[in-house]
């Protein structure tokens, strides 16, 4: 498959990269990445994914638009409001690069469809704002052998780490960070606690270039990593991950 | 010996595991992540690894926002 003009055009400065060049901008186009959760951290993510030519998109969310999620989900515009989220990201999307296909899938991701709806994809991202549905994300890519894009908000920190356990020895889950789900009370959801807008703008930005860099294989991946972003202070730093051998999901506790 | 948690200087027991360090702290080792001279602990070998002299601690509370 050959580029057309317009294509050269759109993408000149990836394929500029001699990291990325023409092979890497065609692994993009071929790229299926399930992005779940339109909200803080799939606002800039899905922008990114798009904009970069990701050839199908899929958006897992059966939220509606607030007036309360525009100070930071910049996909979503005060139009929107009481819109469904996917519906909202993909119109922007579609703008955005109408080369790229995005499916919207307008439910909760829970244990009866997960297998489902991640099987049809390469990569998943979890932009998702509980415990219980990061688990359920984890457990089925573990399971299907998914790559696991992973990144967490609070109100000025981020936490971002790759999963694949299944691609090398020593390679974590998000089970073997978080084994089991913390109690209700240390759930410290947006909503609940406060964030500063731009933060979910950065850490949803840095999953995208993650997500971008394991399509591409440019750079070093957060595999065995984590990232943690600490915009209060400035502080960043890469931490080591190992797997957890007794991980109840990748490892002997399974 | 001395240890380092989360920036501040700490005196603690000799050779404590990371279990019973966290326990002593008041804290359910259940539900923190604690990285040690810049990795994470896993969390089923809290009660195996015992701390040593200059180990810098960082307890990590788990964030799920999105």
């Amino acid at each position: 498959m050959d580029f057309t003009d317009e294509q050269l055009e759109r993408y000149a400065r990836h394929i500029i990269l001699k990291e990325v060049g023409g092979a890497g901008q065609m692994a993009l186009s071929q790229a299926k990445v399930l992005v779940v959760g339109a909200g803080g951290l799939g606002a800039p993510m899905l922008m990114y994914l798009a904009a970069a030519g990701v050839g199908t998109i899929g958006i897992v969310d059966n939220d509606h638009v607030e007036l309360s999620n525009l100070q930071r989900q910049i996909i979503h515009h005060t139009p929107d409001v009481g819109a469904l989220k996917a519906e909202s990201a993909k119109a922007k999307l579609e703008a955005l690069n109408p080369e790229v296909t995005i499916n919207i899938i307008p439910k909760r991701l829970v244990s009866e469809n997960a297998e489902s709806i991640i099987g049809g994809y390469d990569i998943v991202a979890d932009g998702t704002d509980n415990f219980k549905t990061r688990h359920l994300i984890s457990d089925t890519c573990v399971k299907l052998e998914k790559v696991l894009v992973s990144a967490a908000l609070g109100p000025y920190e981020g936490q971002i780490a790759t999963f694949k356990p299944h691609a090398g020895e020593g390679l974590p889950c998000y089970r073997c960070f978080l084994p089991i789900e913390p109690d209700p009370s240390q759930e410290r959801t947006c909503s609940d606690f406060g964030i500063l807008g731009a933060v979910a703008g950065v850490v949803g930005s840095l999953q995208a270039l993650e997500i971008l860099k394991e399509i591409t294989g440019v750079g070093d991946g957060l595999a065995g990593k984590m990232l943690m972003v600490d915009t209060f202070s400035m502080n960043v730093r890469k931490i080591g991950l190992p797997k957890d051998p007794g991980c109840p999901s990748c490892g002997e506790g399974n | 010996m001395k240890i380092t948690v989360n920036g501040d200087l700490k005196t603690v027991e000799d050779g404590v595991s990371v279990w019973d360090f966290l326990s002593g702290l008041g804290l359910d080792p259940k539900k923190v992540a604690v990285e040690r001279n810049l990795e994470i602990v896993p969390k089923s070998t809290f009660a195996d690894v015992s701390l040593e002299e200059d180990d810098q601690l960082e307890i990590v509370h788990f964030i799920g926002g999105g």
